[in-house]
């Protein structure tokens, strides 16, 4: 058998693994299944609604009609149906949380492994600005860049972004430190491996379950503080997220003259999708990250 | 990690000083660590905060109204109030001798120093998130120390669930539901604000702020609460295998004394660390809470600052908020070494 296929059998052994271990999460399984769910709501959401029920002149039904047979959810203070809102809300929310931990992921993963593995000087140094970042506290730190900057959903990527990789820096570090220790990496070294090499051919793939564990983690975290942004009026203003319809609700009066139906929907929404993804998260940090396995 | 370092070296404790500088008590350098990496980040939020609002967009006045109709003249006025017509050097000094003396500048919008808005709003925000953060520590220390002793029991599953949905909802939003349910639907509970005008009396005015102050409360507590039980559970789990709660056991302590006696002081140390390390998202609670319930502390005037927009109300309350949790960080620190006698040399 050649090199390549050697690697790819043990990879490929090493993943129906995991996949098991994971399977056998009831938690984790859950919040995949709703998560696979809500995911093809989303891709399909243009199929079945059009741009003029969702625009604030075209929608034809009523202003603030209650839940019933036409409108499943009760209408808008534009008369739009809140169902087509928060099901048309659904991507803008994944769209933002995965990108906004992909940015924030990217940048942890770069600084931990970085941090780890030069140690020493640069290692501190990179390590206190981490923990500076880690302290501040992250939605002043977001609502001051997306107000500072223009309004749109890559400022929001961008804000929460910026603000959530301290997480990912320390775990991506403590993992890197414990790989770094390990004789197969003195052995690079010894054959003559440079900085890069090691970094990227040895630490990198060893670090990499740790840092898919975080990334659905902080996919919650993304869409929260989205949820927030949005609702504080940093949003996007032409586009419809589910904080933004729960502050269209606010300013439409929904709250005092309790017309539940305006805001209880879109609320709901970005719980279950949060708490998906962090069921999902905590599943794999489970069966990825060999310190949390099950304890005696 | 630092009781790890220097526990091979405890044998030659009674000789001199064994490494670093000669002459300077560990505690002291300990301390005096603390402290300046404290005044460092103190400084990092402050330069922070300056050229997030001026360097950034290129110009803060234009950003910061956007979307809105502002005439030539106004915007000059603006610029000239916040002294952006002087050069940036000749600012950033102006404006670190104003933090240094508690001079944030004047509020555009009320026309009175910053620093007495801060001082006015300061009590009601300290009240409310101090009341939230000790009942959810609570609730969260007694619950998570269930959770992890009994781990995997049906109740351990049920907390463990309930702190995790409860965690994914945004806070704004129980707020409001709390509102449309219990106050504008029921009526039993005040929708906005800390006290009714025109109650007299030093009892009924503080009968009046708690009945005013259950809802927001509640609210913090319930999404606060969520990461101290987590931190303690996990702790606890941490504990569990120790050997010296074999050896309490062996002595004949019954359950319930082993895990209050034993387990649970030792499961406390790095919960304490923790809990001081999280403030941030007490922080962010404080805000959106305050901004819901119209609560008159410093979370609502920062999102009355974002919405004027008022740049030296939002800048100085960047530097309190990012500030506070860095003093309070550097108070666990100091509080560390008297609660774990290994960190204390």
């Amino acid at each position: 058998m050649s090199r390549a296929a050697l690697v790819w059998t043990r990879r490929r052994r090493a993943l129906a693994g995991y996949a098991r271990a994971f399977a056998g999460n009831r938690g984790g399984m859950a919040g995949l299944a709703v998560l696979v769910l809500i995911a093809l709501t989303a891709l399909s959401a243009p199929l079945f609604i059009d741009d003029a029920a969702l625009s604030l002149t075209g929608a034809e039904g009523g202003r603030f009609q209650p839940p019933g047979p036409d409108y499943p959810l009760g209408t808008d203070a534009f008369g739009r149906s809140v169902l087509d809102l928060v099901v048309w809300g659904t991507r803008i929310s994944l769209t933002v949380g995965f990108l906004a931990a992909f940015v924030s992921v990217a940048l942890g993963t770069l600084i931990g492994v970085v941090a780890g593995h030069f140690g020493g000087w640069t290692g501190n140094v990179l390590m206190r600005v981490t923990d500076w970042f880690a302290v501040l506290p992250a939605l002043v730190m977001a609502v001051a860049l997306a107000a500072v900057m223009t309004r749109s959903t890559l400022t929001i990527i961008i804000a929460i972004g910026v603000t959530a990789w301290p997480t990912t820096a320390r775990v991506v570090r403590a993992q890197t430190l414990a790989v770094e220790a390990r004789p197969f990496i003195e052995r690079a070294r010894a054959l003559g491996g440079g900085h890069a090499h090691v970094m990227l051919r040895h630490v990198l793939p060893n670090v990499m379950p740790v840092v898919l564990a975080q990334t659905t983690l902080l996919v919650a975290e993304a869409i929260l503080m989205e949820a927030t942004l949005a609702f504080l009026g940093l949003g996007d203003p032409g586009t419809i997220s589910w904080g933004g319809i729960i502050q269209e609700a606010r300013n439409a009066g929904a709250i005092s003259s309790g017309i539940w139906w305006y805001m209880v929907p879109p609320g709901i929404a970005i719980a279950v999708v949060a708490l998906s993804f962090t069921m999902c998260g905590r599943a794999l940090e489970g069966v990825l990250n060999p310190r949390l396995r099950e304890r005696p | 990690m630092d009781t790890a370092s220097r526990a091979p070296a405890g044998r030659t404790a009674a000789g001199p000083p064994r490494r670093g500088r000669p002459g300077l008590h560990p505690a002291v350098r300990y301390l005096g660590g603390r402290v300046i990496t404290a005044l460092v980040s103190l400084l990092a939020v402050m330069v922070t905060s300056f050229f997030l609002f001026r360097v950034l967009p290129g110009d803060p006045v234009a950003a910061l109204t956007q979307g809105r109709a502002v005439s030539v003249d106004q915007l000059e006025a603006m610029r000239r109030d916040f002294g952006l017509d002087q050069p940036l050097p000749q600012q950033f000094l102006d404006y670190c001798l104003g933090m240094l003396t508690l001079d944030f500048g004047m509020s555009y919008e009320y026309r009175v120093p910053v620093s007495e808005l801060i001082a006015e709003r300061i009590g009601p925000t300290l009240l409310l998130a101090g009341t939230g953060t000790v009942l959810a520590a609570m609730l969260g220390l007694a619950l998570g120390t269930r959770a992890g002793w009994r781990r995997g029991s049906l109740m351990d599953r049920v907390d463990t669930g309930l702190a995790l949905t409860l965690w994914s909802v945004p806070s704004f939003w129980l707020g409001l539901l709390l509102i449309v349910l219990l106050a504008s639907g029921a009526g039993l509970f005040p929708t906005s604000g800390m006290s009714t005008p025109g109650v007299e009396g030093a009892f009924n005015v503080a009968l009046d702020v708690a009945h005013h102050m259950v809802l927001p409360v509640a609210t913090m507590v319930a999404v606060v609460y969520a990461q101290y039980m987590m931190i303690m559970r996990s702790s606890v789990l941490d504990e569990k295998g120790a050997d010296y709660l074999t050896t309490a056991r062996a002595k004949g302590l019954r359950d319930a004394a082993v895990l209050r006696r034993h387990a649970v002081p030792n499961a406390l140390l790095p919960t304490v660390t923790l809990i001081f390390l999280n403030l941030g998202r007490v922080v962010s609670g404080v805000i959106l809470i305050e901004t819901v319930f119209a609560w008159p502390g410093l979370g609502s005037l920062f999102y009355s600052g974002l919405r004027v927009p008022d740049l030296p109300i939002v800048q100085a309350l960047f530097v309190v908020f990012a500030g506070s949790v860095i003093v309070m960080n550097l108070l666990a620190d100091l509080v560390y070494p008297l609660l774990d006698p290994r960190v204390r040399t």
